[in-house]
């Protein structure tokens, strides 16, 4: 899963996750970029438990420092696989909770779609980075996930949070820690 | 005394089709839309765009052969139904059959069980019933099924519009194109555009649903919606949206628009968004 199909013509670059956040700064929208290492899923049910984990002032189920949040609920896997099909959902259903976690340390998301202003200064103010993974390539994506191990609301099902280890999976980072906003240029450079 | 001919059809079948519908439709795109997705890879002119195109046409083949779902969204269970009038249905209710092979087809078919059994409470269902299902009453003796599994990223982008009649074409018109411009990138371009004019508040929208599932290389009967069709394509695919709204030329692959008789005072306008991954699958029993 290393090489893009028709790939020669736009530079990529690989990247561990967790990061630290000063490599932040590294990474401008519109960059093309392969993840490996450690990502945490979590969509629309398990960000309200989160929220009301923090207004309780009790611990996350999870280390979010630093951490990078999939907005993905997986298809069941068949016998011998890790995951079923496992692609991006709209992260701006989640744009409510994120300002709170991202001043808690998340240090990345990846998802699909617009985010709110208020995501996007929280993300300046913290420097955090946000990758969108191709919408509708879950049958590709699900191979570039080798382990899902659920870690917590295992009741919720597919909007369980899941430990996901990855292996060159391909994000475009959309918007970067400054606030660049790859969905806004993009189209006015296409648009007649 | 009188004798009458009807048909029975049993609900054994009705349901071993429904099972295999949910499973064909999320693995295998129909014909004719593979074809104009094909199409599109050669006619978008942004790299990254291109890039983008390239990486779904290689998760279709990947989830054909490997059976793993297209998107992961495998969708709420939309089901138009044309039952014929002298058929009669044995073994059961005929929504429970429907229900039934659509909770097998979802088990059985590792598709992602994605239905809450209400809107406010939400507590999963776990076997993603029940479905959303159009019936209408035909002559004849077929049972017409189409069943078309509907992801909410594109779903929650769909909007009505109650124009009035001085709106106009014109209003119609920048009610798609606005629809399509909030969408953007949530809805994963490029779309399939499903419009239905006409009718009611609940009907216009009954008909944009039904209009995505059109086989593209059928038209609309009439000269001015073909015209409008194609102008709202090419309209779209200006707007620079673009494969997964990182810009390009390619944002919409077809517009579809079916229209009802409506009132005098009215031009209802429904805008049903589809993403690339536009989904069903068709049996007559």
């Amino acid at each position: 899963m290393g090489n893009l199909p028709g790939n020669g013509e736009i530079m990529s670059r690989e990247l561990k996750v967790p990061f630290h956040r000063k490599k932040a700064k590294e990474l401008t929208a519109g960059d093309y970029v392969y993840l490996t290492g450690t990502i945490y899923t979590a969509r629309d049910a398990a960000h309200k438990r989160m929220q009301e984990t923090l207004i309780q002032g009790k611990p996350l189920p999870f280390d979010i420092n630093e951490n990078v949040i999939y907005y993905m609920g997986p298809s069941p896997a068949r016998e011998g696989r890790a995951i079923g099909s496992a692609g991006p959902t709209t992260a701006g259903r989640m744009d409510k909770y994120t300002p709170a976690l991202l001043d808690k340390g998340l240090g990345g998301m990846i998802g699909k779609g617009k985010r709110s202003l208020a995501v996007i200064d929280a993300m300046k103010r913290n420097q955090a980075v946000y990758f969108a993974a191709v919408g509708g390539a879950g049958a590709l994506l699900s191979k570039c996930i080798v382990s899902s191990e659920i870690i917590a609301y295992e009741d919720l099902g597919t909007e369980a949070i899941r430990k996901l280890e990855i292996v060159n999976f391909p994000v475009i980072v959309v918007i970067d820690c400054e606030g660049n906003n790859l969905y806004e240029t993009a189209i006015k450079e296409f648009a007649r | 005394m009188r004798r009458i001919l009807v048909r029975i059809i049993n609900t054994e079948i009705i349901i071993k089709a429904v099972e295999e519908m949910c499973i064909e439709s999320n693995h295998f795109l129909t014909p004719d839309m593979k074809e104009v997705f094909d199409q599109a890879v050669d006619k978008e002119e942004s790299l990254l765009g291109r890039q983008v195109l390239e990486q779904l046409k290689e998760n279709l083949i990947i989830a054909g052969e490997d059976m793993i779902p297209i998107c992961q969204d495998t969708g709420m269970a939309v089901v138009f139904v044309k039952i014929g009038q002298d058929i009669h249905i044995e073994g059961g209710c005929l929504t429970d059959a429907i229900n039934q092979g659509v909770r097998d087809g979802y088990m059985n078919g590792y598709l992602r069980k994605s239905v809450v059994q209400d809107p406010i409470e939400r507590i999963n269902t776990k076997d993603n019933s029940p479905a959303v299902i159009h019936y209408e009453i035909v002559e004849g003796d077929e049972l017409d099924l189409v069943l078309t599994p509907k992801g909410f990223g594109s779903e929650n982008m769909s909007r009505i519009f109650m124009l009035k009649p001085a709106d106009g074409i014109a209003g119609v018109k920048e009610a798609i194109l606005k629809t399509v411009l909030d969408a953007g990138p949530n809805a994963c371009p490029p779309m399939v555009v499903g419009v239905g004019i006409g009718g009611t508040f609940e009907k216009c929208a009954c008909l944009a649903k039904h209009a995505l599932t059109r086989n593209l290389n059928e038209q609309s009967p009439k000269p001015y919606v073909q015209k409008l069709e194609k102008e709202m394509l090419e309209r779209i695919n200006q707007s620079g949206i673009g494969p997964g709204g990182l810009g390009g030329t390619v944002t919409a692959l077809a517009v579809n628009i079916e229209t009802y008789p409506t009132h005098i005072a009215g031009l209802p306008v429904a805008v049903n968004i589809c993403c690339h991954v536009n989904r069903h699958a068709h049996r007559v029993l």
